[in-house]
């Protein structure tokens, strides 16, 4: 399995210091995961959790009040192994758009108002590859076509389209140049859902043609469980469980990511959806020990002290739990079951 | 186009309610105030001369009817909107009996003149400059210019006329005090250059301000736009800068902007006539100062009237320029 | 107040507003103490240039420039803060029931304080004093000021209010039962506050820039020293022919002074008092 994206023990902080008072908020503390090529890869959590900020390093988007401290990313796309962290700005944006692009939160906007569907495409085109703008419209319809884009979104202004489709424009437009990676920032969030199955698809299809990587980072479970080949589980700037979707979702052990699940609305299932009481915790002061001792319905002494280590209890399955040290060590089976 | 009657009807009836709404105040004011206008002018007529008492009383209501001020209050209200929609705004006293639409007239063309290319030159300045330094905020350049823009932008169009005078014309005689022009009228090439040369130093009152203000609201805008989402992307995916400077960012501000000119066209005027005023410049600012020195009425009332005519008329042609630049009126 | 603590020790601008404005007032308190009255006349040597007695030199009217001049800027901030406080009344009072109300009678003022933006104000004001000619008072001309100046700022605090009003704060306040009047003056006046404040000073350089421009005009009352009126008679006995630079240059050099303090005070106040602008102006440290 060739790796596509490398991390390793990433820590990145936002670091303010204004009118005399100084805050630290450790949006990503010590992640290390590795993306494989042509698998579709997602990253899960509550809003708040460092996921967004996860993407920004990928992408190369490290801008101040962010900060890397310490750890690794390394991207290898043609054999040769990268370290992206210190590549300059200008190799990152040669970099972007032909080998790993982005499409963002609220798609819906990043759209300039002022200009055609047509006249974007060439500004984004023409910025990385030399064609003349009639070359380049051919390129357009020929993509938009084969995406199910009708021929009319060309000549239309952003706010002539519905959401939905200008998510899907937005879509085509970060892929276009067939880049080795997409990075996608809640992809569904905001449309409705039978629009969320066409972006699904379209997701799909594009993985399909292209044979390329992707990253999905949304909170949405139910479009992990659709989408994605494997997840990783991220809580308060910490990866708390990885693995591959199916095994997930049928046997997930951690507890949050035993909560994350069990909220998924299910059409046949009409028993009460439970929250666990709290919120995500502020990332400038996040508890001591495991972070999510706090509201862990099984929280035990050691998790409020020591934080625990990420374990390899399957293959392809890795956890940070006591709990789950502990039953290993215990040698019996897990008591939560659930139905994918 | 069927809806833009949802845009054009609007403003159409805007600028007839401005214009019947504004001229009424200005038919109110005079017979609301204390203080005759009649007797004012009468007093300042016999008082240089002795006058039999009933040549006087027939010079009285020659004025009262010169200044429309005959019969009741209605009347005088349908009479004064019936003269004014055949263009007569009355005979100017001080020069009569040239009537005041002449006076207006001959004055129009410098008013226009300096107040369009002060606009024009202030806007484009105002919005490169400020776009620009809004987008590279921390460059020196951008500091320095933010600093020295904002010290000017305050300062009342007097002051900053008054102050060019005393140096530029006074007491480093490089450009002249007084007057619009010298020479005769033509177009030669003397005459030309001497309009040019005589409109410097009051355009430049009216463009450092102009410039200033315009400067200071398109950096705020683009600060804002610049954190929008589609620069944003726009950055991210590597466009080149001079291509998200003018189409993305100036672009999507020029919007805003095309607004508040309509709006800050009356303080734009406003600050041309008091600048005629310090340059002695032949517009029509410059003669509503001689007519308040000669207590000139009808003249003070034609300029007021004409003022807010051509204020909401320009106010409206700014508006509907408007659809041509923002697509998201002009279609849907 | 912690905010202007704060507002000194971080932000220049502010503290150079600050320094000028306390300048002026030092002028303006001065008025209080100085050895002629206002309108005396003929009470020193007429047309002397600054020297060690008389630091801004004499007028032709022989008084003392200096001294007149601190009665000139207590008048004119008097005047200014008059049209102020009656023009934003009516701003307040028209733009927050609007806003508050919202509807029809929201859409009707609207108009109608759209149709006064667009009207020329200086004309109106040409016409109104050059009638009152004579007849002008100290008080009469800020309330004329004042009643000119409400069309723009009742629409800013207007909006102000409709996006308060949107916010969610308010409509948890509104779902909780809190009752109308309770939300206006516990959760929304905070926010108002500082808006305010802002926008009265920028009300401020309206006022003392016309009422500059009506004195100079010869339209204002004449026989009271303010920045507007020294400048009139400077110009009257032709003090710039004449080359007596320090009658005219005086209100002139002083004016600019309030212009810039109010201007840098209310421009830094409301940009600390934004929070999006104030994440702006944060500084950034590298490194662990």
């Amino acid at each position: 399995m060739a790796t596509i994206a490398d991390i390793r023990d990433l820590r990145a902080y936002y670091i303010t210091d204004a009118y005399g008072v100084r805050r630290t908020v450790r949006a990503v503390d010590g992640i290390s995961l590795a993306i494989r090529r042509n698998e579709i890869y997602g990253i899960a959590g509550e809003s708040g959790c460092g996921k967004s900020t996860l993407l920004k390093i990928l992408l190369g988007t490290i801008t101040p009040p962010l900060t890397v401290v310490g750890g690794s990313v390394t991207y290898t796309f043609d054999g040769m192994p990268v370290d992206m962290l210190s590549l300059s700005e200008d190799e990152l944006r040669a970099m972007r758009w032909k080998e790993i692009s982005y499409v963002p939160q609220g798609s819906m906007h990043v759209l300039n108002p002022v200009r055609r569907i047509r006249d974007t495409f060439r500004d984004f085109i023409g910025a990385h590859v030399r064609t003349s703008p009639r070359e380049t419209d051919e390129m357009v319809r020929a993509y938009l076509r084969d995406l199910g884009l009708p021929d009319k979104v060309l000549g239309s202004f952003p706010h002539q389209l519905s959401g939905g489709m200008r998510q899907r424009v937005t879509i085509a437009l970060a892929t276009i140049l067939s880049p080795k990676l997409i990075l996608a920032d809640e992809p569904t969030t905001a449309l409705d859902v039978v629009v969320q199955r066409g972006v699904i698809q379209l997701l799909q299809e594009i993985r399909e043609r292209e044979r390329n990587t992707m990253v999905v980072v949304t909170h949405d479970m139910g479009v992990h469980a659709n989408l994605t080949d494997r997840v990783a589980v991220l809580y308060a700037g910490q990866l708390v469980e990885e693995a591959d979707t199916r095994t997930l979702f049928a046997q997930p052990r951690h507890p949050y990511t035993q909560h994350l699940i069990r909220s998924l609305p299910k059409i046949d299932d009409k028993s009460e959806r439970v929250s666990i009481p709290g919120r995500p915790p502020a990332l400038d002061n996040p508890p001591s020990g495991c972070r999510f001792h706090t509201r862990c319905p099984f929280a035990m002494e050691v998790c409020k002290n020591e934080v625990p280590a990420l374990e390899q209890i399957a293959p392809s399955h890795r956890v940070a739990c006591f709990l789950v040290s502990e039953r290993r060590a215990e040698a019996s089976p897990p008591a939560i079951e659930l139905q994918a | 186009m069927g809806l833009l009657k949802s845009y054009i009807l609007p403003r159409l009836l805007q600028w007839l309610v401005v214009i019947v709404i504004g001229i009424t105040i200005t038919f109110i004011i005079p017979r609301l105030l204390p203080g005759d206008p009649v007797e004012q002018t009468v007093r300042r007529v016999s008082s240089t001369s002795v006058t039999d008492p009933r040549a006087l009383e027939a010079f009285q209501n020659a004025i009262r009817d010169m200044y429309g001020l005959q019969g009741s209050p209605v009347e005088q209200y349908f009479r004064f909107w019936a003269r004014m929609l055949q263009g007569d705004l009355g005979p100017s006293l001080s020069a009569f009996p040239t009537p005041v639409t002449t006076i207006i007239a001959n004055g129009l063309p410098w008013t226009v003149g300096l107040l369009g290319t002060s606009i024009v030159i202030s806007w484009l300045l105002g919005i490169l400059l400020g776009t620009l330094a809004g987008y590279y905020p921390n460059r020196l350049w951008s500091q320095v210019l933010d600093k020295v823009l904002i010290a000017i932008y305050p300062i009342p169009y007097y002051i900053l006329a008054l102050a060019l005078v005393i140096v530029f014309a006074y007491y480093i005689p490089i450009f002249p005090l007084v007057g619009g022009a010298s020479g005769r009228p033509g177009l030669t090439w003397s005459y030309i250059s001497s309009v040019v040369w005589h409109s410097f130093l009051p355009a430049l009152s009216l463009v450092l301000i102009g410039t200033a203000f315009r400067f200071i609201i398109a950096r705020a805008l683009t600060t804002t736009i610049v954190s929008s989402n589609y620069v944003q992307y726009a950055e991210l995916a590597g466009l080149p800068k001079r291509k998200i400077i003018f189409g993305y960012v100036m672009r999507n501000s020029l919007l805003p902007q095309v607004t508040d000119l309509a709006l800050s066209l009356g303080a734009l005027f406003e600050g041309a006539l008091i600048t005629e005023v310090v340059f002695s410049y032949p517009g029509i600012g410059f003669q509503l100062y001689t007519a308040i020195l000669q207590s000139d009425f009808n003249l003070i009332m034609g300029v007021t009237i004409f003022s807010i005519v051509g204020i909401a008329t320009a106010v409206l042609i700014v508006d509907l320029l408007y659809p041509l630049l923002d697509p998201r009126v002009r279609y849907r | 107040m912690t905010v202007l603590r704060d507002l000194l020790r971080f932000s220049p601008s502010f503290r150079w507003g600050a320094m000028f404005l306390l300048v002026v007032l030092v002028l303006a308190a001065l008025s209080f103490v100085a050895p002629y009255g206002p309108t005396e006349r003929r009470v020193v040597p007429n047309n002397r240039p600054p020297s060690a007695t008389y630091l801004l030199g004499t007028t032709t009217l022989g008084q003392d420039v200096f001294w007149l001049m601190t009665y000139a800027v207590r008048n004119t901030l008097i005047i200014a803060g008059l049209a102020v406080l009656i023009g934003r009344s009516i701003a307040i009072l028209l733009g927050s029931f609007a806003g508050y109300v919202g509807g029809l009678t929201d859409r009707v003022l609207s108009a109608l304080t759209d149709t006064f933006i667009v009207i020329p104000r200086l004309p109106l004001l040409i016409l109104i004093s050059f009638i009152l000619r004579g007849n002008l008072s100290f008080v009469s001309i800020a309330v004329l000021i004042g009643l000119l100046d409400w069309a723009w700022p009742s629409k800013r605090y207007r909006s102000q209010i409709l996006s308060l009003r949107e916010e969610e704060f308010t409509q948890t306040a509104v779902f909780s039962g809190m009752g109308r009047l309770k939300i206006i003056l516990r959760e929304h006046l905070p926010f108002l506050i500082p808006f305010a404040l802002a926008d009265m000073v920028s009300g401020f350089l309206f006022a003392i820039g016309f009422e500059i421009t009506l004195a100079v005009l010869g339209l204002s009352d004449l026989s009271t020293p303010t920045i507007g009126t020294m400048i009139y008679w400077a110009t009257y006995y032709q003090s710039l022919l004449a080359r007596r630079w320090w009658w005219f240059g005086a209100p002139i050099a002083i004016s600019i002074l309030i212009v810039v303090a109010f201007y840098l005070i209310s421009t830094t106040l409301s940009t600390f008092l934004d929070p999006r602008t104030r994440l702006k102006n944060i500084a950034v440290k590298a490194g662990a």
